[in-house]
């Protein structure tokens, strides 16, 4: 009994990375950054707006996709009411406290739900692309002509439907096949959230070019927490809480901070979890420390703030 | 085709030793409990070699939400956990995957300044134990040892089985290459002799599974303040059976896990907690392995064999 010899080889052992597409660099040795208006913290609210159809393809099961036989009402049913009443309830909270989300959008909404797109295009907030649907995956296995189909048809409708240039990117479950960045990259994004590897933004290289890797953390995400976790609302709202305090302290210390809150309207816009996201909104709000920033806005402060790659 | 060899019915390498009347364990100036914190430094590799007995990743190539992850423990959770560790005079015990000296010396030089313990956790955290020959795994084990010693003037004395993956002969393995102790097994709350196969003094050191941050969070899904509450009630108890033989209390961490912003105050709680107590010795594997050997490893097994609980079970 052996493994074979490759196993006790290590070619990519080497300072940095074992790959080419980014910078090993810790985050305390970076220049400190300042947000505009001296703002030591800097707050992103994502709302993914998401659908997942009856009748998924996709061999790879992205989390909160169809689980039972088919035809799968519940869970079909249960996703749909986030984008019938969950989303209109998370929008309620969001002006309550006058903050303002960007929304990553599966471009299949676009053509089903032009009513809930009217309403998200009405506030004026950032739109970032969110493939097609939940039953799109950009992972391993997809090919490159597919993927790319996929890229554009996904972006062009968005794009056309909103007026706005949709500079920003979420993949499905954050998954990327090889050719995502590229892909990507060529179709006119400036950044995309997938790779949860950081607090800050950062260089991603792509053979068309550098873009930019603004990280959407996933374990604080409600639907991570909530969902995956099991965990009670009112512990998510505590660890949200917990977490802007902790950033806010560092941020005093070390220059400026992000945190990033990742929500899902068929989690959250639940009636028995929406007074939780309440909390959460109330205690952001509360701060005059806070940027409470769209993700392109964040991208553009870090980016005047970096010297030339 | 050769027939497998026969699977053993038992580890074999300890003998059943009630927790009730031990000889005491006396740890330095008098303390109760010794307490170690363990961070898991560790190096993930995005497209490893595909173990026939565990995929490193569950999706195709790139596993960027996994592969992020523990890279984000490296990039921002060490620099966090470390200055906590600081606050509250706690000295690391590192289980280092050892590629990582070679990946970001920065980490290195940072535990080497505040004189952390660094013990071997394998070369990769995606190099499976699974399969490889007695040769392979002596390879791999001595590569990693003599990578430390390159990279931090001293061989390692511990060992933990990179992602715990294991062979029958890990242990007897590691004792050969000069290591005194392991973190592999799971079974007491005091260190233990280990029996191996070439009659070494080696020792258990207690490395608490039920208090690993990703076995909490990952395998058990807790709330973070609840593993907070978790890692002071056992304190408390180890603390207070101290009284009457020294204890050991491991608390296992990873960067990418206890230093993300939501769950470290509750980590941090536990450690004012802890250190907020007389009598406790704040101490490494290592320092804990070495009074053990020294002070009661011969007591001890002459009480194991006095009792002569064998294993029900040959081995």
């Amino acid at each position: 009994m052996a493994l074979d010899a490759a196993h006790l080889e290590y070619p990519q052992r080497r300072y940095g990375m074992d790959h080419e597409r980014y910078a090993w660099s810790m985050l305390t040795d970076r220049p400190r950054i300042s947000w505009p208006g001296g703002k030591p913290l800097a707050v992103w609210l994502n709302v993914s707006v998401q659908h997942f159809p009856m009748n998924p393809s996709a061999a790879l099961k992205l989390p909160g996709s169809m689980t039972m036989p088919y035809p799968d009402l519940r869970h079909f049913t249960l996703r749909d009411y986030g984008n019938r009443v969950g989303i209109y309830r998370l929008l309620r909270a969001f002006d309550q406290f006058g903050l303002r989300p960007s929304f990553a959008v599966n471009a299949e909404l676009v053509q089903r739900y032009p009513a809930l797109l009217d309403a998200l295009l009405a506030r004026g907030d950032e739109l970032l692309g969110h493939s097609w649907s939940m039953d799109t995956p950009h992972a391993g296995g997809l090919g490159l002509e597919a993927e790319q189909a996929l890229v554009q048809r996904s972006l062009q409708l968005l794009r056309e439907r909103s007026g706005q240039a949709v500079r920003g990117w979420l993949s499905p479950g954050k998954l990327q096949s090889p050719n995502t960045p590229e892909l990507l990259k060529a179709a006119g994004i400036e950044y995309f959230c997938d790779w949860v590897n950081d607090e800050l933004p950062y260089r991603f290289h792509t053979a068309n070019g550098d873009l930019w890797n603004l990280p959407l953390a996933t374990e604080i995400e409600d639907r991570f927490v909530v969902m995956d976790n099991l965990h009670a609302e009112s512990s998510w709202a505590d660890q949200v809480i917990d977490a802007f305090e902790l950033l806010l302290a560092e941020a005093g210390e070390q220059g400026g901070r992000l945190l990033s809150l990742s929500l899902h309207p068929w989690v959250m816009g639940q009636p028995h979890r929406i007074v939780h996201l309440e909390r959460v909104l109330a205690h952001i709000a509360a701060s005059d420390r806070v940027w409470l920033a769209a993700p392109g806005q964040i991208v553009d402060a870090f980016a005047a703030q970096q010297v030339a790659a | 085709m050769v027939a497998a060899a026969p699977r053993r019915a038992d580890t074999g390498h300890y003998d059943y030793w009630p927790y009730q009347g031990r000889p005491r364990l006396r740890w330095p100036n008098g303390a109760r409990i010794a307490v170690w914190v363990a961070p898991n430094i560790e190096f993930y590799e995005l497209a490893p070699p595909s173990n026939p007995a565990r995929a490193a990743w569950p999706q195709p190539f790139p596993a960027v939400p996994g592969y992020s992850i523990r890279d984000y423990g490296n990039r921002v959770g060490h620099v966090r956990q470390m200055k906590l560790l600081d606050k509250y005079g706690i000295r690391g015990s590192i289980s280092l995957s050892t590629a990582l000296c070679t990946h970001h010396p920065e980490i290195i030089a940072m535990c080497r300044e505040r004189d952390w313990e660094f013990f071997s956790h394998g070369i990769y955290n995606t190099r499976y134990t699974y399969g490889m020959s007695e040769a392979q795994e002596r390879a791999m084990m001595l590569e990693s040892m003599q990578t430390i010693a390159e990279h931090t003037g001293r061989l390692p004395a511990g060992y933990l089985a990179p992602a715990l993956s294991h062979s029958e002969h890990t242990l007897d393995l590691f004792a050969e290459l000069g290591g005194r102790y392991s973190c592999d097994l799971f079974h007491d709350d005091q260190p233990t002799p280990l029996r191996v196969r070439g009659g070494q003094r080696f020792v258990s050191v207690p490395y608490s599974l039920e208090l690993n941050d990703t076995i909490a969070y990952v395998v058990n899904k807790i709330e973070p303040r609840r593993y907070g509450q978790m890692i002071k009630d056992s304190f408390d108890r180890l603390y207070a059976e101290g009284a009457e033989s020294g204890t050991v209390m491991c608390i296992p961490t990873h960067n990418y896990q206890v230093s993300c912003p939501h769950r470290l105050k509750a980590f941090e709680d536990a450690l004012a907690h802890i250190t907020g107590h007389a009598d406790v010795w704040l101490t490494t594997g290592r320092e804990i392995a070495d009074h053990f050997l020294a002070q009661h490893h011969d007591e001890v097994l002459a009480d194991i064999a006095a009792r002569g609980h064998l294993p029900a079970a040959g081995r």
